[in-house]
């Protein structure tokens, strides 16, 4: 089965098509939600920032110039937006079930059981790193962009974006390290 | 630092992008040259591979949005000051309707995807022009008085199907085609001149869609 191109959609978009709006944010909105959600940690903030996200895409649609993907596209507004909204609220507290993901150091009976778990031990480890190492992770293994494409959603030339997930990776290692697992890299 | 040794870090750092397919062609042949003759580079593959698997189960398990949040952006938009409507033109509508007909992967498999998307916008105009000539069905960009009253289906002809097939597929219901190609490449088609119960139509569409020529159909309006 067929579906439209993002393309279409946005030229539909510019020219003030709200069914080609629905289409389009019904195709993107939770991966957009899942990547601000990691970086501004709130639900409820993540929420509101795509809505702010798609208003955006429905207003700039007609700037869209389709020199990279809509996809791509909408990942820079949204990473623009919450960003901003990090820098609005630097102390902003995590909600509960947010938090509950995050924090995870303890050697409660649950935890013991989970670190026999090395992929519950990994997904820890990510929820631990930097917002700068968390996005570049994000961008290249949820979203699937390439270098090119994440050198243009963070705003980093390509070979730093290369270095920028090899260290990210490699700050993995360390906290797999410290939660008692050696990959044995790097 | 030695160029092997430089050779070997791009190729390290190449890794992720490997595992997710998006590399180009040359540097996806250069990792995967290189995992061939390297168990060691190989072992730290699988590290990745884990890592993305990770990766994609933990975004997976951060759920959606509730409607709120679209809600809340459709309500915005609908406070926005209306927007001149413009008409899409020949070249517009004509490329959506051939982009409607293929699959994206088809487009990306050179002449033989040409060969498919020509027969099939063939196969299309064909059945419409033929019914046109006989006073029957309207096209896309045209109404008539009489598309409003009537029951109707949104359909998607399968990209397999033939020209002979969709015409008979048509005939054997005395199906109208009343717009189309919408969004995503779907007909409107007229399938009764009264409306029908919602149970009847849901019936209808049901036996429809079991037909080789639909790839997708659902009740309309």
């Amino acid at each position: 089965m067929q579906s439209t191109s993002d393309d279409i959609l946005i030229g539909r978009i510019a020219s003030g098509d709200r069914t080609a709006m629905q289409v389009l944010f019904a195709r993107h909105h939770v991966r957009v939600y899942r990547f601000v959600l990691r970086l501004v940690r709130n639900e409820a903030t993540a929420e509101d920032l795509i809505s702010e996200v798609f208003l955006d895409v429905w207003r700039q649609a007609g700037k869209f110039e389709g020199r990279a993907a809509v996809s791509t596209w909408i990942l820079g507004i949204a990473r623009f937006k919450a960003l901003s909204s990090l820098r609005r609220k630097p102390d902003q507290e995590l909600d509960d079930e947010t938090a509950e993901r995050i924090k995870d150091d303890a050697d409660d009976p649950e935890t013991a059981i989970a670190k026999k778990d090395k992929g519950a031990q990994l997904r820890q480890a990510l929820t631990r790193l930097s917002n700068e190492h968390r996005e570049i992770i994000d961008l290249v293994y949820y979203h699937e962009k390439s270098v090119e494409e994440v050198a243009g959603i963070v705003g980093i030339p390509e070979a730093t974006v290369k270095t920028r997930m090899f260290y990210a990776r490699k700050k993995l290692s360390e906290l797999l390290k410290e939660q008692g697992i050696d990959r044995g890299w790097p | 630092m030695s160029t092997t040794d430089k050779s070997q870090g791009d190729i390290e750092e190449l890794l992720p992008w490997h595992a997710t397919g998006t590399l180009g062609r040359r540097d996806a042949q250069r990792v995967e040259d290189a995992l061939q003759r390297d168990p060691d580079l190989a072992r730290r593959y699988a590290l990745v591979r884990d890592e993305l698997g990770e990766t994609i189960a933990l975004n997976e398990s951060l759920g959606a949005p509730s409607s709120r949040a679209m809600d809340n952006l459709f309500a915005r938009i609908d406070a926005e000051p209306a927007r001149a409507a413009r008409s899409p033109g020949f070249g517009v509508r004509f490329s959506e309707f051939v982009s409607s007909l293929s699959p994206r992967t088809l487009a990306l498999a050179g002449g033989a995807a040409a060969i498919a998307i020509l027969l099939q916008a063939g196969i299309i105009a064909g059945v419409v022009l033929k019914e046109r000539s006989a006073g029957g069905y309207v096209t896309a960009s045209r109404t008539v008085a009489d598309t409003n009253a009537g029951a109707f289906v949104l359909i998607r002809f399968a990209p397999q199907a033939t020209q002979d097939e969709v015409t008979k597929f048509l005939e054997a219901d005395k199906m109208t085609i009343v717009a189309g190609p919408t969004s995503g490449g779907l007909y409107k088609v007229k399938i009764s001149p009264t409306p029908l119960p919602q149970a009847e139509l849901g019936a209808i569409v049901k036996r429809l869609q079991d037909n080789k020529v639909v790839g997708f159909i659902a009740s309309t309006q």
